[in-house]
């Protein structure tokens, strides 16, 4: 992962409506990259587009390059399956399976993935689970429904569940804003934690949570990026005006 | 005054509507009162060992008619359950537009088509070509009977399942085929289970279809090509004689019938009762 993911002229559309407009930036390995913007910006899509889920929409389309690793997310014959595998997705509100206990949440993806080996299992769930903070809390009911943890706990599961398959990019599509401070705090130290190990590309309409936990900061507006670039940099010093209105909250 | 008034109005409501909900079970307890008053008194051992008796014996049981019934409940399941569980799953899941709109239409007439008409249907189709009754031919006309009602609540529990489980899946990098098969369907499980009792607690109490497909019988069916006893066909022949004893053995028939399909619905409900059920 020495090359990250770089994202060169992308455009996605629901039906006919044009939702992205010829996106281009590059985001760095093992570090938290921010996208924010106001609602219906496309910043959603974006991150749909950097794991091949804006196609899962019917009538979606997406054009343009996403290369990982220098290969392209969208050449012909990349099986979406696979890019999915390696780049996983935590979404707004968290989608614990009903059917399945914690522990089966978190071994879901391996498990239909064909892992049968008990041993790995229990090894992989320990510490995916480790790694999202919440095997302290669950670790005496692992057979409990995934739907009886609380919501920032869900939300955890969620992210060891992504974790569980080894992903080497994380995708965070506003993982707090269903979370009251203390739950949205504990996701924040998490999402520190990770970046030693993944690169994680979080969209969020708290500007602070931007600021606090990324290097680099990406502002959308009406499907177009109109700003990219560290993060401190961007919220101290916008050089365009429209973010500056935007994060000084002078924005419509 | 306004806040008295306000309280007035919704005892009042509360009381309609708790007395409308009361309403609408009454007619199964007075029904199933009835059963009990007219029939529990032929109910006996010999009901539910022996063979009808002759006529101007008195005794003998329906035996065979709920080993029938039960026969051509199962013949009909296993026809009609996978055809329309997986149809459902087809038009839950089908991105196409025209094919299923089509399927849906032609499901909900089906479900409209007189019971009868599809007897008719199965006679024309099973036995004619067979060149006799069967218990075959009645499986038939009732699995027609249970495919749009499974096919349609297949598809409506499907479609009650959250997007976002099924993005989740996706997201974990499944094949479309897993996450239908190991997250959707089981999520939708108990509501499609529910869906099938209902098909089968509606094909277990009809007898237009199977008055010319599986006939009656007598005595006990020697093959699934012959012809076979169902609950309904024998109440409806006995409820017609003339004989006081046929009457009660009628009563008792449908009481057992009744019993029958409220056994098995409670059964389902048990049997789904999982902990992790989401959608019922």
């Amino acid at each position: 992962m020495a090359d990250g993911i770089r994202v060169k002229d992308l455009n996605a559309w629901f039906g006919d409506v044009h939702v992205l407009h010829g996106i281009g930036l590059a985001i760095a390995p093992k570090a938290v990259t921010a996208i924010i913007g106001p609602s219906g910006c496309g910043k959603s899509t974006f991150i749909r587009c950097l794991n091949r889920m804006h196609e899962v929409v019917p009538g979606a389309r997406v054009s343009g390059t996403v290369l990982v690793e220098g290969e392209d997310l969208y050449a012909p014959g990349v099986d979406p399956v696979e890019v999915r595998r390696k780049i996983g997705m935590v979404f707004q509100k968290a989608n614990p399976f009903p059917t399945m206990s914690v522990f089966d949440n978190v071994a879901a993806g391996l498990r239909l993935a064909g892992v049968r080996n008990r041993a790995m299992l229990n090894d992989a769930v320990e510490r995916a689970l480790t790694h999202a903070a919440l095997w302290d809390e669950v670790k005496d009911r692992l057979d409990r429904p995934g739907s009886s943890l609380s919501g920032g706990q869900q939300q955890r599961l969620c992210i060891a569940r992504a974790l569980a398959v080894g992903p080497e990019v994380l995708l965070m599509d506003e993982p707090c804003s269903a979370l009251d401070p203390i739950a949205t705090a504990k996701i924040e130290e998490l999402i520190l934690e990770l970046r030693k190990d993944l690169t994680i590309v979080i969209v969020t309409h708290n500007m602070q949570q931007a600021a606090r936990v990324s290097e680099a900061t990406g502002f959308f507006l009406l499907g177009e990026l109109v700003e990219f670039g560290v993060t401190r940099a961007l919220f101290t010093n916008p050089r365009d005006t429209r973010t500056e209105d935007y994060i000084t909250g002078r924005f419509g | 005054m306004t806040a008295r008034r306000r309280r007035w109005v919704n005892v009042v409501m509360a009381a309609l509507t708790a007395l409308a909900a009361l309403g609408t079970i009454l007619p199964l307890l007075f029904i199933f009162g009835f059963l009990v008053y007219q029939g529990a008194s032929a109910i006996n051992l010999d009901f539910f060992t022996r063979l009808p008796k002759p006529v101007g014996e008195p005794g003998g049981g329906m035996a065979n008619a709920i080993a029938g019934s039960l026969i051509l409940i199962a013949l009909a399941s296993a026809l009609g359950l996978p055809l329309g569980i997986l149809g459902g799953v087809y038009l839950a899941e089908s991105r196409e537009r025209r094919l299923p709109w089509l399927i849906r239409f032609v499901a909900d007439v089906l479900n409209g088509v007189p019971s009868i008409v599809i007897g008719i249907f199965a006679y024309t189709v099973v036995v004619l070509s067979m060149r006799r009754f069967s218990a075959l031919a009645g499986g038939v006309a009732l699995a027609v009977i249970m495919l749009p009602i499974v096919l349609r609540t297949t598809e409506e529990m499907m479609r009650l399942v959250p997007a976002s489980l099924r993005e989740a899946a996706l997201a974990l990098g499944l094949p479309e085929w897993k996450v239908i098969v190991r997250v959707v369907l089981p999520t939708a499980r108990a509501g499609i289970i529910t869906g099938v009792m209902v098909a089968i607690a509606r094909v277990a109490g009809e007898t237009a279809p199977l008055l010319f497909t599986a006939f009656g019988n007598r005595f006990w069916h020697q093959r699934l090509d012959q012809p076979i006893a169902a609950l309904p066909l024998q109440i409806f022949a006995y409820a017609i004689s003339p004989f006081d004893d046929w009457h009660r053995q009628a009563w008792a028939g449908a009481l057992v019938l009744i019993t029958l399909v409220f056994l098995v619905s409670l059964a389902a409900r048990i049997a789904t009762r999982g902990r992790y059920s989401a959608v019922r």
